[in-house]
């Protein structure tokens, strides 16, 4: 028995950094404007991540102006240049989707050592 | 050859080089061999029919197996017919594979659809059934009204009423085939295809 996913392997990253929720990551993404491109970053707290294989998809919240804004990145897309991660955050759930209701120092998350 | 059978294995998602998600469906196509050929002398019109899948030779029956046995093949688990174009004549016994199909070709798949069993109307049709407020009761997937008063007296012929949905022959064409895994036998169609995991699907080139 063939499963549709395992035929789509060539497809999947191998470069990913090792990162779940509650970590602050900066992500790198490739933006085609006409016929330039440029790197656009996203840098915020990854509040889940989701699916398997190349079907994975990961949430990260940032605060932009005063406005939660949440982007879901496909984990294997070829348009995410690079994922930096810049902190190992220390939460208790895979999904840490209660910090939507938090604001200011409540919304702190411990850091990981 | 016009054609492959195959069966559906189940959608995925491939990305593109611009980084574009595309939905796919997996088809396992072929190896397809011909069984029979039929020509306008003998059976009235040219068409081809392939066989795919192996079946066991004991629970072939008996007249099935003396059709396998006169084009000297194995026994198939499914046979179809596909139309020849005029002039064209394939050897009984020989085999394709997906290899008939390129990056970028466009094809028509058929195959059987999921079946509903009874279906009102606002699956069946896309009705808008009625409101649910505003002291509605039992109003809210209703047909409403299905025709006119005193004259004509009677349900025009083909109103869109409840009834049986689905397990039936769906045709898609212009469908682009993504990617070809020679190794696997596979096809990555663009989009979905009718029928559920492991049904049977025609390709048509």
């Amino acid at each position: 028995m063939i499963e549709a996913q395992d035929l789509t392997q060539e497809y999947l990253r191998k470069d990913i950094p090792d990162f779940r929720a509650g970590d602050t990551v900066k992500v790198n993404v490739k933006v085609v404007e006409g016929d330039r491109q440029r790197i656009q970053r996203f840098e915020g707290v990854v509040l889940s991540r989701k699916g398997t294989g190349i079907n994975s998809t990961f949430t990260v919240r940032k605060i932009s102006s005063g406005i939660g804004v949440e982007r879901i990145f496909p984990l294997h897309s070829p348009s995410i240049e690079s994922i930096d991660v810049i902190r190992k955050g220390k939460v208790r759930r895979a999904k840490i989707y209660y910090l939507r209701k938090l604001r200011g120092k409540a919304a702190r998350i411990k850091e990981r050592r | 050859m016009p054609g492959l059978i195959g069966k559906k294995v189940g959608m995925t998602r491939i990305f593109d080089s611009n980084g574009h998600d595309i939905p796919v469906t997996v088809i396992q196509a072929g190896p397809c061999v011909v069984v029979q050929v039929k020509t306008k002398n003998k059976d009235g019109y040219e068409s081809v029919q392939l066989g795919f899948g192996d079946k066991k030779e004991s629970r072939t029956n008996k007249p099935m197996a003396g059709h396998f046995k006169k084009g000297n093949v194995s026994p198939k688990q499914y046979l179809v017919e596909f139309p020849l174009k005029r002039g064209r004549k394939p050897k009984i016994g020989t085999s394709y594979t997906v290899s008939l199909f390129k990056e970028g070709d466009r094809v028509s798949v058929g195959g059987v659809s999921k079946g509903k069993g009874f279906a009102g109307v606002v699956k069946r049709h896309g009705f808008k059934g009625g409101p649910k407020t505003h002291g509605q009761s039992n109003r809210l997937r209703a047909p409403g009204s299905i025709g006119q008063s005193s004259d004509p007296s009677r349900v025009w012929r083909g109103m869109k009423m409840p009834g049986h949905m689905g397990n039936i022959k769906v045709s898609l064409k212009n469908l682009e085939v993504v990617k070809i895994d020679e190794s696997n036998n596979c096809l990555f169609i663009k989009g979905a295809i009718p029928g559920a995991r492991n049904g049977i699907v025609t390709l048509l080139k």
